[in-house]
């Protein structure tokens, strides 16, 4: 990857509808290609095969337009794969494995990016900042009809777009937006949105999915049924209803401390400044935390010397595989806890 | 629209849905009466867990011979071989496998067996009107009995719209830019 340090990925560029709350929104699709087995079931010449038919699909639906950057990650490093994880273009599971496969990248923008030979076909994926969920769907829509004129999609009358996990049938739709709940979390009032949440089938999960602890309060909510449901329909429900319900709880909870614990809301927000100016020693998951913090007292206008953007920036050049990217060697961890707080003591200087 | 749990008076946050002898049977509860049952709450569905209630339910309803044996003629997944992994094989798998795989498709996607949303323009794969309508139908009885009332009412408008001898295969259900391309027939 080259200079892709110095732009700050879409989910992270701290703009967009709502993005006192909103991380970003995303919508991906689930496709395979017809008559060619799914990828847990494919030969090593199958996956070729696909790999081709992608990148004739989606180089040749790119178009005029152009700008897309083909990544064939069996050439990568692993610490490419690692910036390419922390950007959010590829799973964590698509990044490990020997396989052929690969990932098309739209540049310089990366709002679109399309995984090839993970667990099915293709899996593309659109991302925005702040909500917004329409203009994210618009172009995935206009992207997945410009490579289906291009390629047969597996599909049937009955369950829709075909896919190697049955969970996935149907639309093949998975919308999620990432969503930043200090509030809610300070106020303990995070599980009664995740037991709301699950009551709708929607799952939450923490930043990056596996920790049963949200890291830096960054929560996502996505839907989990695709069949039977239109695109349009699960659409306007995350962005008409349950979204802003959300958000507008999100808000309720910090004008609350804002206004009845200011001191406690103030002395969380700065204590977490300090640390960051002054540390000089910094664990990720710790400086997420507190970078959460900050960025809370930002958008609340408590902190007024530190700009959002700032905030965003560090929450993704901190994390393990940037930081050796900018430091253009690898480290182990201890080295990388040094470099890490000299980065924030830089940056917020 | 709150219901108490089945079995004590507190809210029902928890429905589970159960395949029995082809029927679907829902059981209301709240939180502590669902762990007591043993049902866990997860926040995402897991297919390891789905197919082995699934399979403990088939298997005490005596059904499971059926299941048995039953191969992809496409790639030669097993039904044996999906419930181990996960995964399926090849698209072919689900045509091959249609009679086990739909009721485990229903229980996965809150009762729905029919695909709605957007459909591909090549491949002969036009919309099949009948077959929606009728996936329409089911879909808005369960969400009425399911006293879903916002889905229902949108179900009801795709219904109608479905239904309308419409010029276009009605389409509203997808919001795409429909490009005529070359040699399509419109
Ligand atoms: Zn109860
Ligand atoms: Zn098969």
């Amino acid at each position: 990857m080259n200079g892709g340090e110095h732009v700050v990925a879409e989910w992270l560029r701290g703009d967009g509808p709502s993005a006192d709350v909103v991380m970003s929104s995303r919508v991906r699709l689930a496709r395979n290609f017809a008559g060619v087995p799914f990828v847990n079931r494919a030969t090593r010449a199958q996956r070729e095969q696909v790999l081709s038919m992608a990148q004739d699909a989606i180089v040749g639906a790119a178009g005029s337009r152009g700008g897309v950057r083909w990544i064939d990650l069996c050439a990568a490093s692993p610490l490419e794969r690692t910036v390419l994880v922390e950007r959010h273009l590829i799973s964590k599971q698509h990044a490990k494995g020997e396989e052929p496969r690969a990932v098309a990248v739209s540049a310089p923008d990366e709002r679109l990016a399309v995984m090839v030979n993970e667990e099915d076909h293709l899996r593309l994926q659109v991302m925005r900042s702040g909500l917004d969920l329409s203009d994210a769907f618009a172009q995935i829509d206009a992207a997945d009809s410009a490579i289906e004129h291009r390629a047969e999609y597996a599909y049937s009358p009955r369950f829709g777009y075909l896919t190697a996990c049955p969970t996935n049938v149907g639309t093949g739709i998975r919308v999620s937006v990432m969503l930043h709940l200090p509030g809610l979390k300070l106020s303990g009032e995070i599980d009664k949105v995740k037991r709301a949440a699950q009551s709708m089938s929607l799952a939450v999960r923490g930043f990056y999915g596996e920790g049963s602890e949200a890291l830096g309060d960054l929560f996502q909510i996505s839907n989990q049924t695709t069949l039977g449901k239109s695109e349009k329909d699960i659409l306007a429900e995350f962005e008409l209803s349950i979204i802003p319900k959300v958000i507008e709880y999100e808000r309720v909870e910090r004008r609350k401390l804002l206004e009845k614990r200011r001191p406690f809301f103030e002395d969380q927000v700065f204590r977490a400044l300090g640390l960051l100016r002054h540390a000089r020693l910094l664990k990720s998951d710790e400086a997420m935390q507190l970078l959460s913090h900050v960025r809370m007292g930002v958008t609340a206008g408590v902190i007024t010397d530190v700009d959002v953007k700032t905030v965003s920036r560090l929450l993704l050049l901190t994390q393990p595989g940037h930081l050796q990217q900018i430091a253009q060697r690898e480290m182990d961890q201890p080295q990388r806890r040094v470099e890490r707080a000299a980065l924030v003591r830089r940056c917020l200087a | 629209m709150k219901r108490k749990c089945d079995r004590c008076d507190r809210e029902a946050t928890v429905t589970e849905v159960l395949i029995k002898h082809g029927k679907k049977v829902e059981r209301h509860l709240c939180e502590q009466c669902a762990a007591g049952e043993g049902i866990a709450v997860q926040s995402h569905v897991n297919v390891g867990d789905l197919l082995t209630n699934f399979i403990v339910q088939q298997s005490g309803a005596g059904e499971q011979k059926a299941a048995k044996g039953v191969t992809c003629s496409g790639c030669g997944t097993s039904f044996a071989d999906f419930k181990q992994r996960g995964l399926l094989g090849c698209p072919e798998c689900y045509a091959s496998m249609e009679p086990q795989l739909g009721p485990l498709i229903e229980r996965a996607h809150e009762g729905a067996t029919h695909h709605v949303g957007k459909t591909p323009r090549r491949s002969g794969a036009a919309p099949d009107t009948r077959h929606r309508i009728a996936a329409l139908r089911k879909q808005l009885q369960d969400a009425i009995d399911a006293e879903q009332y916002e889905r229902a009412a949108a179900l009801r408008d795709e219904l109608r719209s479905a239904e309308a001898p419409a010029p276009a295969p009605s389409d509203d259900a997808a919001p795409r830019t429909r490009r005529p391309i070359g040699g399509d027939p419109q």
